[in-house]
């Protein structure tokens, strides 16, 4: 193919183009050759389509999101907001966190170990690029149904994956979640959050100001991945028979990565940066147009000076590699020589590639041919907007109908066990060692909780024990029964897990999973998802500070559940207070802080004991979620609280066992007699905890919560080794460990 | 007896990060003049009965179910005669 140059587009104006092939719509390619007042070449070609695809410019999406910034609410501790690369928040101390969660939803399912991996690779660039140092990640999954052959496929290539990539990069994994679901079963949800730490001073911005600044590319070698995997793999609908399209997937090299964040951290030590960008999904064709677009002038690349892997790729191809470990720096060029020496320390090819320059235009030359040649925020920032039409479907109102507090109960206290078991041992409650157990959660030495407890924990300052907590939840279920509550549940369930281990909770982030955009149905859930989350948030005071947006995430014309997976960050002044789940000594009293309704629709239970899925979702207060978060975190403050659990998934049930079950201890415990006994053990009302304190606490803990007006019921007290529901029936500790921790092992092991 | 190899080699167009480190430990041994590394897998299967078409479709099949995991790598089916090592 001979080179398509600018003034061979000029020349040449008629010749037809593959748009289509590449993702675009006929308008948009119109729109194309209005900006450029001709034909794009096909490296411009190649460069919209991947900005201007679905996963790159949030074209569907963009309306909804702004939500997010108009319904902020006032946090002073928002240092940078929606935009960058990750928000940046202040936790004290002088310090800022810098935290975001990403899918790589479609790559995994193709090839669940690399997917996994680069997942990981891709978000701890995002957050090293604002200028922090990575210090944990988390993986909220999805699944399709634990028993099904292709599940057994993905699960364990993913987990290995995330442990392949994260445990050679010397990063814990601190926690996440592991839902099945039918539902998912040919879009498994890959997503991955990574946390980084800096000093207020060090905050670094994707943006090329200052013409004659140097554009230095440094990391790996260029070579034929993932391409078109923007556009074609992470905006395009499986067929129903599996993954035909196989473009080169991406491989990830954790070493390399290694060396990257390193030789870049010790570049921001030396103030040798002026603007910084990851080369994720797009590769050079984002970086170029982002940096340039961020900044105040133009700017010139040389194509052929990129260090490639393979010789024969074109500059089309050069321009959409995703190949993974690279970055993109904006140098002085009086800091290039001390630039470069730092990359050869570290063993990492740097090359300049280009220029800023005074004019406004990107222009991209190969070989002394001008390939290039466009304004760089209409690459970047103003792409396409879509007012997408969206409809409430028509099956929800059956859907609701259809309420799970009308099925069958339980009737005797021999069934009542027997409900306990399934639900403990169930895929979804089931004990979640065997995956996290691949993964390293305590390198660096800093975790203080991991998986199983509620919220994961890391200390960031060792003289003062200031930390950050992070808790990821979404319950696709509730999301289908309600969007609107859904996304409110699972916000308010990450805020919870937060302030139960006494951690402050300060910003959000979401990543938005969704069927087809195109489908008014999945567009309505997208748009009452967003109003719900940006109305919680600012009730709950806590900004969404980013994230992302992940569209088509269905098999032909069923889309997979909405699921906005929402991650909540808080802050701990000294991680020596937090307040683990595990009940750890005998004789103290267990509180049930919250009210508790009869409330079984789309729960576990319903799940489990009749594959039900209908109703309304559990009502939401969120000024109770606020005033029971100021509770735990006072009680974990004050040192009157030894144990806490939140109650989400399988209910006051589940979080007794799981407290028992961690912490080694029994406990007898007495049911509201004003209660059906399955309502009282496995409704999922939400703003509920349990706590475990101290005799000698009991009265200060529960008068403090009388006054502040939250409900507090004294339920029972931690003793020997059974839980015993009085009255009712009495388990063991052992058969329910054992039922807890054999499922997955059994399905996957 | 007869003895089928199956090679599996990672795409040209896949990162192989194990060959790259080879690569890189090359020249600090003092073998120069080596420019690019790729490493593969080699598999030696015994085979009861004749090769025929028959059993080369089987390992065929198995090579591109199991050895292989295609969605990365390409794999290629020969016999080995008799003697040859």
């Amino acid at each position: 193919m001979s080179l398509d140059t600018v003034k061979n587009a000029l020349e040449h104006p008629d010749v037809e183009q593959p748009f289509a092939e590449l993702g675009l719509k006929p308008d948009e390619y119109t729109r194309i050759r209005e900006i450029l007042g001709r034909r794009p070449t096909s490296s411009e070609l190649a460069m919209y389509s991947v900005m201007w695809s679905e996963h790159c410019s949030y074209k569907s999406s963009k309306v909804h999101l702004r939500q997010f910034g108009d319904k902020m609410p006032e946090n002073d501790a928002m240092l940078v907001g929606i935009g960058e690369n990750a928000g940046v928040v202040d936790v004290g101390q002088g310090y800022a966190v810098t935290f975001k969660v990403e899918s790589h939803n479609h790559p995994s399912y193709v090839e669940p170990y690399q997917g996994a991996a680069t997942g990981i690779g891709g978000i701890v660039r995002d957050i090293l690029a604002m200028g922090a140092r990575p210090v944990a990640v988390m993986d909220p999954l999805r699944f399709g149904a634990a028993e099904h052959p292709d599940t057994r496929r993905v699960l364990p290539g993913v987990v290995a994956g995330i442990g392949g990539y994260g445990n050679c990069l010397g990063l814990p994994n601190i926690g996440g979640e592991i839902v099945f679901d039918p539902c998912y079963q040919g879009n498994p949800l890959v997503n991955a959050l990574c946390v980084g730490v800096m000093k207020h001073e060090d905050i670094h911005l994707a943006q090329a100001s200052g013409a004659g600044n140097l554009v230095i590319l440094y990391g790996a070698r260029t070579g034929g991945d993932g391409i078109g995997g923007v556009s074609v793999l992470a905006s395009e609908t499986f067929d129903a028979d599996g993954p035909a399209k196989r473009p080169a997937v991406q491989v990830g090299d954790p070493f390399q990565e290694k060396l990257l964040i390193e030789c870049t951290l010790e570049l921001f030590r030396e103030h040798l940066v002026a603007g910084i960008q990851d080369l994720g999904g797009a590769g050079l064709s984002c970086a170029t147009s982002e940096l340039a677009s961020a900044g105040s002038g133009g700017m010139r690349v040389e194509l052929d000076t990129v260090p490639l892997r393979d010789h024969t790729l074109s500059p089309e191809e050069i321009l959409m590699s995703e190949s993974q470990e690279r970055m993109c720096a904006v140098v002085e060029p009086a800091h290039v020589a001390r630039f470069m020496e730092i990359c050869d320390k570290w063993d990492v090819i740097a090359t300049v590639v280009g220029e800023v320059t005074e004019g406004d235009r990107l222009e991209i030359f190969w070989h002394g041919e001008q390939i290039v040649d466009v304004p760089p925020r209409t690459v970047a920032h103003e792409g396409p907007v879509y007012e997408r039409p969206y409809a409430r479907p028509q099956w929800q109102d059956t859907l609701q109908a259809d309420a799970a507090e009308r099925l069958p109960r339980p009737g005797t206290a021999d069934e009542l066990k027997a409900a306990l078991l399934d639900l403990v041992a169930s895929p979804n409650l089931a004990d979640k060692s065997w995956v996290t157990d691949q993964y390293d959660r305590y390198v660096l030495g800093n975790t203080v909780l991991a998986q199983p407890e509620d919220s994961g924990m890391v200390r960031i300052d060792e003289e003062t024990g200031l930390g950050v907590a992070l808790a990821t939840d979404g319950n696709g279920r509730f999301c289908k029964l309600d969007p609107y509550t859904g996304a409110q549940l699972a916000l308010a369930e990450a805020y919870r897990n937060v302030a139960t281990t006494g951690a402050r909770p300060l910003a959000v982030t979401d990543c938005l999973n969704f069927g087809s955009p195109e489908d008014p149905a999945v567009m309505w859930q997208f748009a009452e998802t967003t109003r719900g989350l940006a109305d919680a948030c600012q009730v709950l005071g806590t900004p969404v500070t980013g994230g992302n947006v992940s569209f088509y995430n269905q098999t032909g014309e069923t889309a997979i559940h909405p699921t906005p997976v929402v991650g909540v960050l808080g802050v701990i002044d000294d991680v020596e207070r937090r307040t683990p789940v595990g009940f750890a000594e005998e004789g103290q009293i267990i509180l049930l802080l919250g009210d508790t309704h009869e409330e079984l629709s789309g729960s576990a239970w319903a799940q489990v004991a009749h594959d039900h899925l209908g109703g309304l979702p559990p009502r939401v207060d969120l000024e109770r979620e606020r005033l029971l978060a100021e509770i735990l975190i006072a009680g974990s403050r004050d040192g009157m609280v030894d144990a806490a659990h939140d109650l989400a998934d399988g209910g006051l049930a589940q979080a007794l066992v799981e407290a028992c079950l961690t912490g080694g201890h029994g406990a007898r415990v007495v049911l509201a007699e004003d209660l059906d006994p399955t309502v009282a053990l496995f409704s999922e009302s939400a703003g509920r905890a349990i706590v475990a304190v101290p005799r000698s606490e009991e009265m200060r803990f529960s008068d403090m919560c009388k006054v502040r007006g939250l409900p507090c019921a004294r339920i029972g007290v931690v003793d020997g080794d059974t839980l015993d529901f009085q009255g009712h029936f009495t388990v063991a500790l052992d058969e329910l460990r054992t039922a807890h921790e054999r499922t997955l092992k059994a399905l996957f092991g | 007896m007869a003895r089928v190899v199956v090679d599996v080699m990672l795409k040209p167009e896949i990162l192989d990060p194990q060959g790259q480190a080879v690569q890189r430990a090359l020249p600090r041994l003092g073998f120069d003049g080596i420019t690019d590394v790729r490493q593969g897998k080699r598999f030696e299967l015994e085979l009861e009965g004749p090769v025929d078409e028959a059993a080369l479709a089987r390992i065929r099949e198995a090579a591109e179910s199991f050895l292989a995991n295609t969605v990365i790598e390409d794999f290629t089916v020969r016999v080995e005669a008799e003697g040859e090592k």
